[in-house]
């Protein structure tokens, strides 16, 4: 059960040559193996959501995914969301504007949930995005804030 | 600065993904420990093997209990009542398991993979026995004489010990005198709050490493209580508490139980001394659903003399709090706080109240944001309400009967809470209600909830009113410093639990230094950079570390002063600070900057000017008594007759925090109480088989609200009862948004049903919703 099988992940832009076991999930691959310690483990069983992360675009749980099914595959982080250390993306500067995080551990996922959706359909409307929050779990704003950031990132993406 | 909107500075690296939680501390060579758990409620242990699990390559080490024999129980935090000693936990289970999560052996391993396996080799061998789950039932037996004395460890043998850990009783006035008139009339309530807790996003975890170079135990991942946990580690590893190092990094998530010492915490700790590796231990949520505390879970029974005007002349109550299988580190604290708090807002010049703590093979119990408060308010406010109804008045106008006047603050209780004696010490009660009633309407609200009932649909207006506390002390400690660029740092015992502590501590600071806020870096839950904090809980650090700072900025202030006037040879009254720079007031182009004050305090020009060496200060804040923050909460709720569904329309919060040093962060505090309130009295509970296996292990079945149970919340914040105990007039904010959510939920959901009185547990369920809801008829005045 320790044997362990190369694979090749492409984050953020950058690639990663790892040996890991098959049945090591794409979150602890992600954190342990590529030290990409953004991506945060709340449940490990699906339902938070704080492991959520671009896979081609796509919002994934981080937990639900083996890292071997993601070989080929773009994925972005947390780390990869900003365009360099002296700006930050809407959606992170939205949340920050909006007071949309408090100890900012599901923070990530929210802002790869909410990145996601936003790159795919900018005009996103505030029924739609409540859905769509609705996947993930925040155990300190009682959401309203992160709504009211990711319609703001919304406006700024869309306009 | 103070009282403005500031941005945190917390955010800027939480929203990069660079924080560093408990799991992001990594060390070359380390080691994983993985928990062995008991999975029956109650048995005897027969035998625990570990050979298999040692065979795995890479497994290191594994424990059971003859591994930890020499270690004590786990001792108290807070209100540690002697009686309470012989229910401790051990670290792992001591020949009897009591609860299904209970550690009965450990293992350390090269990965968290092959410590999962290896822990699932381990072979535990227990004979069952009859659960006791129902802490309403006669007290059984719990502890033999030989495991209470052991768990107590006073050194003298102890008998054995029944379920009832403790019995206590608080009152004032005379009770049985008062009833004994048979004057006015007696309105009996029962009322069942469900087992729930707190649920941070970040399960708990702890990375332990013994320096050999340092000579130092230093360890990564702690929460809330640093300081404390700190001496604890010490005591159990023999080394001195200031070679334990242990640092909070960033918290995801408190609410109280977070933070505590658990027994997996003395297990990294020892491991890491034992077996001279970093040892890192990250809990998954399965896990903490079953093994971090619960709370909640008490069982009121109340009994009011009242007057026909609704004046309740006096209070009679019991209640049963559902302790779990063992007694940790706040004894008998969230007993206690119920008890003290149950009067809330009210004169009640008769009151008596009987706690009953005891023991069940299930999660032990510790606190949960407003800890007996949320559930003292659910059942003060339910009787309200049904007196009330029972005499045909107003809710509104019982509750203004019954209320504190505003002459008579300072109001002293003749009672204790946490260990102080209770002073409500300032507020407005009545005000704060006028305010609510008028800026959101309440006479408009009920108009429009009885027209739609009216028009057919269930909908319903409630409210519930309360008083919390906050900054219990007894002292906190701050230090500024400036460097000899400029850069202000404060550095102090304070923890962050998420809140944005930081942000605040620094906007106090800002305050006086006249800088931006976001110039000042605040460096805090570290026993290596300050000597003493008692810890982020019971909402205590706005008013502790914020008067701290305070304080410290006052005498940095004081000190920059004194030295501009001696370098540029005028007296200190003519210079003031102001932008970071001291200035004559008359000639502001002339002063210095506190750069270059930092400079003329170098050590060696330090002593020619007989001051000591560097531009920092030193600021304390002691307090002997909390202060208590108010407010009122209203919601409106429509009940789907079909499904049972309670949706949640309009939430509505005032708060009177005193001063708001940022009201921003003031309402996020309140609306994230609210969510987690909306839980409880709606969705969450941790069920139990009869035989005591829990059923709400996963987050599929414990259920948290999402995005879609939570409504806007609409806030008012007031700042008409400035505290009058400590220099900012603040009081906390942290718990006022949770307290009376059950209590509004389920003054809304009768209000909806025309049933007075209906509602007497939470969480609401659809199914007790929908029948009531079968059995309502007619439809009466909205009271």
């Amino acid at each position: 059960m320790s044997q362990t099988v190369p694979v090749r992940l492409y984050v953020n832009g950058d690639r990663h040559d790892i040996d890991i076991e098959p049945r090591r999930t794409l979150a602890d691959a992600l954190r342990d193996d590529c030290g990409l310690t953004g991506t945060h483990l709340g449940c490990e069983h699906g339902v938070c959501g704080a492991c959520t992360i671009l896979v081609d675009g796509k919002p994934v749980r981080a937990c639900l995914m083996f890292a071997v099914q993601a070989e080929g595959t773009s994925i972005r982080t947390v780390e990869g969301l900003a365009p360099d250390d002296q700006q930050l993306h809407p959606v992170q500067r939205a949340f920050w504007e909006k007071h949309g995080l408090q100890c900012g551990f599901c923070t990530p996922g929210f802002l790869m949930l909410v990145a996601g959706q936003l790159e795919e359909k900018p005009e996103t409307d505030e029924e739609e995005m409540r859905d769509v929050l609705s996947s993930n779990l925040c155990r300190c704003t009682g959401y309203q804030n992160i709504l009211k950031a990711s319609m703001a990132a919304a406006e700024e993406m869309s306009g | 600065m103070i009282g403005a909107r500031a941005l945190r500075l917390e955010d800027p690296v939480l929203l990069r993904g660079a924080g560093r939680y408990a799991a992001d501390t990594y060390h070359a060579g380390e080691l994983h420990m993985r928990v062995v758990r008991s999975p029956v409620a109650h048995g005897r242990v027969r035998a625990v093997d570990v050979a298999d699990a040692l065979r795995l390559d890479g497994v290191v080490a594994a424990w059971t209990y003859d591994d930890v024999a020499d270690l004590p129980a786990i001792g108290f935090r807070l209100t540690p009542r002697e009686e309470l000693l012989p229910y401790r936990q051990p670290v792992l289970a001591r020949g009897v398991v009591r609860y299904v999560g209970e550690p009965v052996a450990v293992v350390f391993a090269t990965s968290a993979y092959l410590a999962e396996d290896a822990a699932e080799r381990v072979v535990v061998e227990i004979d069952q026995l009859p659960a006791h789950i129902d802490p309403d039932a006669d007290p059984v037996a719990w502890v033999d004489a030989e495991q209470a004395t052991w768990a107590a460890g006073l050194g003298t043998p102890l008998p054995e010990q029944d379920s009832e850990a403790t019995r206590f009783v608080t009152e004032y006035g005379d009770v049985e005198a008062a009833f004994a008139t048979g004057a006015g009339r007696i309105i009996e309530l029962d009322a069942v709050i469900g087992r729930h807790t707190g649920v941070p996003m970040e399960c708990r975890g702890l990375v332990a490493h013994y320096v050999e170079a340092d000579q130092e135990l230093v360890i990564d991942g702690a929460a809330k209580v640093p300081f404390w946990n700190r001496d604890a580690i010490a005591d159990v590893t023999g080394l001195a508490p200031s070679q334990v190092v242990v640092r909070e990094t960033h918290v995801g998530g408190g609410f109280g139980p977070r933070g505590e010492l658990y027994p997996e915490d003395v297990l990294v700790a020892l491991a890491a001394m034992r077996l001279r590796a970093p040892v890192k231990w990250i809990e998954d949520r399965q896990e903490h659903l079953l093994a971090t505390n619960h709370s909640r879970g008490q069982h009121h029974r109340l009994r009011a003399l009242v007057e026909e005007d609704g004046f309740i002349r006096a209070l009679d109550a019991t209640f049963t709090l559902d302790q779990g299988a063992y007694v940790r580190t706040h004894g008998a604290t969230v007993g206690s706080l119920t008890s003290s708090m149950l009067p809330g807002p009210y004169v009640i010049p008769n009151f008596r109240v009987e706690a009953h703590v005891r023991l069940t093979h299930k999660t032990p119990h510790g606190t949960y944001r407003s800890p007996g408060r949320y559930e003292g308010t659910f059942a003060r406010e339910r009787l309200v309400d049904k007196i009330a109804a029972e005499l045909g008045l107003g809710r509104e106008q019982v509750r203004r009967r019954n209320f504190i006047a505003v002459e008579d603050m300072p109001y002293e209780r003749p009672i204790q809470a946490m260990g102080t004696s209770m002073v409500h010490d300032s507020g407005d009660y009545r005000l704060l209600l006028d305010k609510m009633s008028e800026g959101y309407d309440f006479p408009g609200i009920r108009a429009e909830v009885a027209a739609r009932r009216a028009a057919g649909e269930a909908v319903g207006f409630g409210f519930g009113y309360f008083v919390e506390k906050s900054g219990i002390g007894p002292v906190e400690g701050a230090r500024i410093s400036v460097d000899t660029r400029g850069r202000v740092s404060v550095t102090c015992g304070a923890s962050s639990v998420g809140q944005g502590v930081d942000t605040v501590l620094a906007q106090v600071a800002a305050e006086t230094l006249g800088i931006p806020h976001d110039e000042i870096r605040v460096v805090r839950g570290r026993t290596d950079r300050f000597g003493y904090g008692r810890g982020a809980f019971a909402t205590r650090l706005s008013v502790m570390a914020g008067s701290a700072v305070a304080n410290a900025a006052a005498a940095l202030r004081d000190k920059a002063v004194r030295v501009a006037a001696h370098e540029l040879k005028v007296s200190v009254e003519e210079l003031e600070l102001a932008d970071g720079a001291v200035r004559l007031v008359a000639d502001p182009g002339r002063g210095l900057s506190l750069a270059e004050i930092a400079r003329l305090l170098e050590p060696v020009c330090a002593v020619e000017i007989k001051e000591d060496p560097g531009l920092d200060a030193d600021g304390w804040f002691r307090s002997d008594h909390m202060t208590y923050p108010y407010g009122l909460h209203a919601a409106v709720v429509r009940l789907d007759r079909g499904t049972g569904q309670t949706v949640v329309e309009r939430y509505l919060v005032g708060y009177d925090v005193g001063r708001a040093l940022n009201p921003t962060l003031v309402e996020g505090q309140i609306a994230g109480g609210v969510a987690q309130g909306l839980g409880g009295a709606l969705y969450e509970e941790f069920l139990y088989a009869d035989d005591g296996t829990p059923l709400c292990t996963t987050f599929m079945d414990y259920l948290i609200p999402t995005a879609h149970e939570v409504p806007p919340i609409e806030i008012l914040i007031t700042e008409d009862a400035p505290s009058p105990i400590n220099p900012l007039g603040v009081k906390g904010a942290g718990e006022g948004g949770v307290t009376a959510v059950a209590a509004a939920i389920a003054s809304a959901v009768d209000d909806a049903l025309q049933r007075p009185g209906a509602i007497t547990s939470v969480p609401i369920r659809p199914q007790a919703v929908h029948d009531l809801a079968a059995r309502a008829t007619g439809s009466r005045a909205t009271g």
